[in-house]
């Protein structure tokens, strides 16, 4: 009985192994997906990976929108072939990071990686792509280094934050200019990994460039349990304008601290991360209220680009939130990567990196406030544009560029005793 | 750095140190009693932010009102977790304890993630909140009411261990287990108990965190970290000395990053640790 059963099973699998092979090659692409989806930044990480999700099925369903893919089945480069993704978890640790894609690569044989949040985690992984000759697209990582190595496969459509913190000084010049007030000083601090460290690098230089004296640049552990005395040299420094590059916990310790230790600079300008995060605002409602952040994606402009209320319905089903930052920009990264593919009409790594050197994705086909996306020769893409934005009455409003702004800035921050 | 900066620091290491040493005293007690270090502490602190979190998002019970039953709830999860792993494991070899305790750190991490999500949860309008003015220092609340209601807890733990017969069977259990066992102590019972004691230590440190801290399913591994040095320079096993452990650990934290750099605070912390460790392995206040 059992012998037969053993036979049987072996015809049936020999013969579908036969029939299957020539059918079973469905033409399909797979891009490898790295994020964060335990340790202190899962939440993004999930919503990220929720947008590529979504991104992934507009491409291989049938979608009414105004962007590359989303009509029509598949890919049609590819005679309709479907995009596959492979989630994988990096529990945020650089060398997590490379172990996987070294793994996707050599086991999962995928066509593409994508990723990966954490600036730190990004380059272990762009490292593993160079070797490897596959391309690498990231959507959110913002260390201006990342793309001033010279790699060869590595793209990124976010901007970075030598794009987001010229627009800072820009608008402490302009907000000086409109408001005839004088700003000084400011105070940087970050957290320790390359998100955080990159930024203040470039803090301080266009600091020094635009003439403001930098008081103190402080260095924590985003996993700190306190961060008294980070706040309490903060407070000492006494500098106009706090810019802080902070993960999610961190902002939330650092907002807490400071109301506790009645800190409060004129102004409050946030590297994006844990600003951005909505868990952030949701939990410390009143307390953020006058805080400005950068951003690359604003779901107040929505009135102007009815195309992110679309994707955000479409977010909302399988996300159970509204799209926010990091997830719109891994979202656009996503089918940036999707029109390459498309283009490149195959799957070979150097045809899709030359169809991604010539993307060029047009403004009205994003729901970003970008002016396109078209890759310079160092795979940053040139048609960024970074916003500020400010938390108004328990929500962020579009304040800068002034012709983009939904609402006039609040200068100076609230005392703590007028936030209740 | 004015002497106002430094005062302010003191104050702030000190109502954190003894925090600190709240969720470092179970740790201590159990290493004390049977020398298992519990890798799952962190953990117990996690579950017990999140169960002050959920009583008041599903009740609006305030941490502080919902803390004995915070306490009660790890103290059962510290026996279930004595009963249903530890009992198992008492004479294997040490890799295997480690390994025990840290696999049920990743599975109630895991869980609570699977569970709750992974985002990060406020108590929002705790009972306590703002902050006094003491000579120009300023005291947050809920960071004194946590530091005064962690020295009540440890006040209370120290009378029972040496000043009840339970707590003194207890002792006897950590000095000699067959010499207990001979003179009729349960010794299994003890061990229990000593786990219970522990879950509950720290249920009450979750609770009064919970006050102010963020709470989500990692929070646990950063302040056990600094628990485990909080152990190590009181001396493993010294409950009482874990409450100066502590104190140390937070201060030095706090004054290390106000006098130096921040970005050093932890590394006068670990540094401390390693000292101890090479030179007084017994921990400042121990006996060998």
């Amino acid at each position: 009985m059992t012998r037969a059963w053993i036979s049987l099973l072996a015809i049936v699998a020999i013969a579908v192994a036969l029939v299957g092979a020539p059918v079973a090659q469905p033409k399909e692409v797979v891009v490898g997906v790295l994020y964060p989806m335990s340790g202190n930044a899962a939440q993004v990480g999930i919503d990220c990976v929720n947008a590529v999700k979504l991104a992934a099925d507009i491409v291989n369903a049938n979608h009414d929108l105004n962007m590359p893919l989303a009509k029509g089945e598949g890919l049609p480069g590819l005679g309709g072939a479907k995009i596959r993704v492979v989630v994988v978890d990096h529990q945020g640790k650089p060398d997590l990071g490379q172990a996987e894609a070294e793994r996707l690569l050599t086991q999962e044989k995928v066509h593409a990686l994508f990723g990966a949040y954490f600036s730190g985690v990004t380059q272990t992984i762009a490292q593993v792509a160079e070797r490897n000759g596959v391309p690498h697209l990231n959507a959110e990582s913002s260390s201006p280094a990342l793309t001033e190595r010279g790699l060869k496969w590595f793209f990124r459509t976010s901007p970075h934050d030598g794009h987001f913190s010229q627009a800072m000084f820009d608008f402490m010049r302009d907000l000086e200019k409109r408001r005839s007030v004088k700003i000084k000083s400011v105070a940087i601090m970050h957290e320790a990994t390359q998100f955080g460290s990159d930024s203040a690098k470039v803090q301080e230089e266009l600091a020094r460039k635009a003439g403001y004296e930098v008081a103190t640049k402080i260095t924590y552990r985003d996993k700190a349990t306190n961060l008294d005395a980070e706040v309490g040299k903060l407070k000492a420094a006494n500098a106009d304008v706090l810019l802080p590059s902070s993960y999610t916990n961190d902002a939330i310790l650092f907002v807490r601290t400071a109301k506790n230790l009645d800190y409060n600079p004129k102004l409050l300008i946030a590297q994006n991360a844990g600003w951005t995060d909505p868990t952030f605002l949701k939990e410390m409602g009143k307390d953020a209220e006058g805080h400005i952040t950068r951003a690359p994606f604003a779901l107040d402009m929505a009135a102007k680009k009815p195309m992110i209320s679309q994707v955000n319905e479409l977010f909302k089903k399988t996300g159970g939130r509204d799209i926010s930052d990091a997830p719109a920009r891994a979202f656009t990264g996503f089918i940036t990567l999707a029109d390459a593919i498309n283009r490149a009409q195959s799957t070979d790594p150097e045809a899709i990196r030359k169809a991604l050197v010539a993307t060029n994705i047009p403004a009205d086909q994003l729901i970003m406030p970008w002016t396109g996306v078209k890759f310079d020769e160092k795979g940053q893409n040139s048609g960024v544009r970074a916003i500020l934005q400010q938390a108004q009455n328990g929500k962020y409003v579009t304040i800068y560029p002034f012709e983009l702004a939904a609402a006039d800035a609040v200068y100076p921050l609230p005392a703590w005793k007028d936030r209740k | 750095m004015t002497l106002e900066l430094v005062l302010q620091g003191v104050v702030g290491g000190l109502l954190m140190g003894l925090v600190y040493a709240l969720i470092a005293a179970g740790l201590s007690l159990i290493f004390g009693l049977m020398e298992i270090v519990n890798f799952a502490h962190g953990e117990f602190l996690m579950l017990a932010m999140f169960a002050s979190f959920w009583a008041w998002a599903l009740w609006r019970l305030d941490p502080l009102v919902s803390l004995p039953l915070t306490a009660l709830l790890l103290g059962v999860l510290g026996w279930a977790t004595y009963h249903g792993v530890v009992r198992f494991i008492l004479d294997a070899p040490m890799l295997a304890q480690i390994f025990a305790t840290f696999g049920l750190a990743v599975f109630l991490r895991s869980g609570a993630q699977a569970l709750w999500g992974a985002d990060f949860h406020l108590v929002k309008d705790p009972l306590v909140q703002g902050r006094v003015t003491v000579a120009g220092v300023f005291i947050g609340l809920p960071q004194l009411v946590a530091s005064a209601g962690a020295l009540v807890a440890f006040g209370l733990l120290y009378w029972f261990i040496t000043r009840t017969e339970t707590g003194l069977a207890l002792q006897a259990t950590a000095q000699d287990r067959q010499a207990a066992s001979l003179m009729g102590i349960d010794t299994q019972w003890m061990f229990a108990l000593g786990w219970a004691i522990g879950g509950a230590c720290v249920g009450v440190a979750g609770g009064l965190l919970a006050t102010f801290f963020y709470v989500f399913p990692d929070v646990g591994a950063s302040f056990a970290l600094l628990a485990y040095v909080a152990v190590a320079l009181g001396g493993f096993g010294n409950v009482p000395a874990t409450l100066a452990g502590g104190v140390v650990v937070g201060l030095v934290e706090v004054l290390g990053g106000l006098l130096f750099d921040p970005s050093l605070k932890l590394i006068g912390v670990f540094a401390l640790y390693l000292l101890v460790v090479l030179w007084r392995p017994q921990g400042l206040f121990g006996r060998f």
